[in-house]
């Protein structure tokens, strides 16, 4: 299931109605509840877009509140349920905040462009970081064609795909592996 | 008995030291009278301390305004009577705001105590800053979120650690000492609790032998360490640093009896002052400077 959480509106909707920049804490904090409330309401599995476009300011408190501590919760082991996330409409100076925090905590996002091409922003070692971009490249995959298109292991393969997922980097189909973001 | 503590006719962030080493003997319930009659400018670190100063007596101080009408009706424009009325009783005239064309304000003082009160000072200044920062200091257009997020994050340790509002103002003016440039400078002063006791109140926080005024700025300003456990806290400070290394600009924070700065190439200061006189709270200035292209 898609869904897409404009946070702008959420902003608007939990702090102020007057409000289109994204400061402090207590701000981001607020704006986390709002988007797990909306959550909570989907189903186990879900694909969230986080739509940054009509967010003027975002600053370390308000991204470390809702980028860095919304993927900490659901990629850890206690996570609430399966749920991915793709941010869309990071302008550069959003992207300043984001990569700032992502680096403090050791967390990586996708983050998907006006033209729709998708990538990866935050701390991910080489192996991963090819894996994804190659998973990206050949749309669905399996650890096999990771390997062939890597050069690395199988068996490093599996486990490097596994890992992407758990940082919820990418997704484990029926029929192979997809990077966050290869269907929206 | 009124002890009387002559201000500068230049009042600078480090002019303002003199108010201090004047001030620190006085016991705080014994009443002071600051005699600005002869101050001719006072930079927005200037203005908003002697408001800290104000807020940290428990006896309300006397103020004698600047005689001089320019000087006068400049401090109103900054909005500084507007508070100085309550937290002073003022003596002399205080002159009338004069309505003019410069737009060397672009944050009149404004007080900090709550969230809502970020939000309000982040929205006001994103209205004047682009136009200023890149017309006037010819500084680059992408710097004008960051600067609005500078302002953001410093004004945000006030709500997060003083414990007490402050207020914060923001202004350009020439530098004329060495840099001889235009700069923009941001100043948020708070009378609180102070950077030393914000560090000690963290829990389970173990103390150097060497523990002071001093250790605690360095610990937060350049080591990113807060009161909160929290991985994520910290950055605010680090985010500060980081804007000001891009673009060639100068931070600097009292709290206590010391003073740290980043101090870049145009400018002689020192990275650390210690035994200063004391005085609560926490007093940073963040200075950008104008761009000088090669023509």
């Amino acid at each position: 299931m898609i869904n897409h959480i404009d946070l702008g509106t959420v902003l608007r909707r939990t702090v102020c109605d007057l409000y289109s920049d994204l400061v402090t804490r207590p701000t981001g904090a607020a704006v986390r509840d709002g988007i797990e409330k909306q959550l909570s309401e989907l189903g186990d599995r879900s694909l969230t877009v986080i739509d940054f476009s009509h967010v003027g300011l975002l600053d370390y408190s308000c991204a470390d509140e809702i980028v860095a501590k919304l993927l900490m919760r659901y990629a850890a082991d206690s996570a609430p349920r399966d749920a991915y996330f793709l941010f869309r409409g990071v302008s550069d100076s959003h992207l300043d905040a984001i990569e700032t925090v992502l680096e403090r905590h050791g967390l990586a996002i996708v983050a998907q462009a006006d033209d729709g091409s998708v990538v990866l922003v935050g701390t991910v070692d080489d192996p991963a970081r090819r894996a994804w971009e190659a998973m990206n490249r050949l749309g669905r995959a399996m650890a096999v064609d990771l390997a062939r298109e890597t050069g690395i292991a199988p068996e490093a393969a599996e486990l490097v795909l596994g890992a992407l997922c758990r940082r919820r980097l990418a997704i484990q189909l029926e029929d192979g592996y997809v990077v966050v973001g290869a269907v929206t | 008995m009124t002890t009387v503590i002559n201000l500068p006719p230049s009042l600078d962030e480090r002019t303002f030291e003199t108010v201090l080493e004047q001030l620190a003997p006085i016991p705080i319930d014994e009443k002071v009278l600051l005699d600005g009659r002869h101050t001719r400018w006072a930079s927005p670190y200037g203005l908003i301390a002697l408001l800290t100063v104000a807020q940290s007596r428990a006896e309300k101080p006397a103020l004698y305004a600047p005689e001089a009408e320019e000087t006068g009706s400049y401090w109103a424009r900054t909005g500084f009577f507007k508070f100085a009325e309550d937290l002073f009783e003022i003596h002399g005239t205080v002159h009338r705001a004069r309505t003019s064309g410069e737009s060397d304000v672009l944050l009149e003082i404004t007080p900090v105590a709550k969230s809502e009160d970020v939000h309000e000072v982040v929205s006001r200044i994103q209205q004047k800053s682009a136009a200023i920062l890149v017309k006037e200091l010819n500084i680059d257009a992408k710097a004008t979120m960051g600067f609005a997020m500078t302002l953001s994050e410093a004004c945000q340790n006030i709500v997060e650690h003083a414990g007490r509002g402050g207020w914060v103002a923001v202004q350009t003016y020439r530098w004329q000492k060495r840099l001889g440039r235009r700069v923009v400078v941001i100043a948020v002063c708070d009378a609180g609790v102070g950077f030393r006791q914000s560090l000690e109140s963290a829990q389970g926080r173990r103390m150097s032998d060497r523990w002071d005024d001093g250790m605690a700025l360095e610990e937060a300003v350049i080591r990113g360490v807060s009161r909160f456990r929290d991985p994520g806290r910290g950055q605010g400070l680090a985010g500060v640093r980081r804007y000001i290394g891009r673009w060639d600009g100068k931070l600097s924070v009292r709290s206590g009896t010391a003073r740290i700065a980043i101090v870049p190439s145009w400018d002689e200061d020192v990275p650390l002052e210690e035994k200063l006189p004391p005085f609560p709270g926490a007093q940073m200035q963040i200075t950008i400077p104008e761009r000088i292209t090669d023509r």
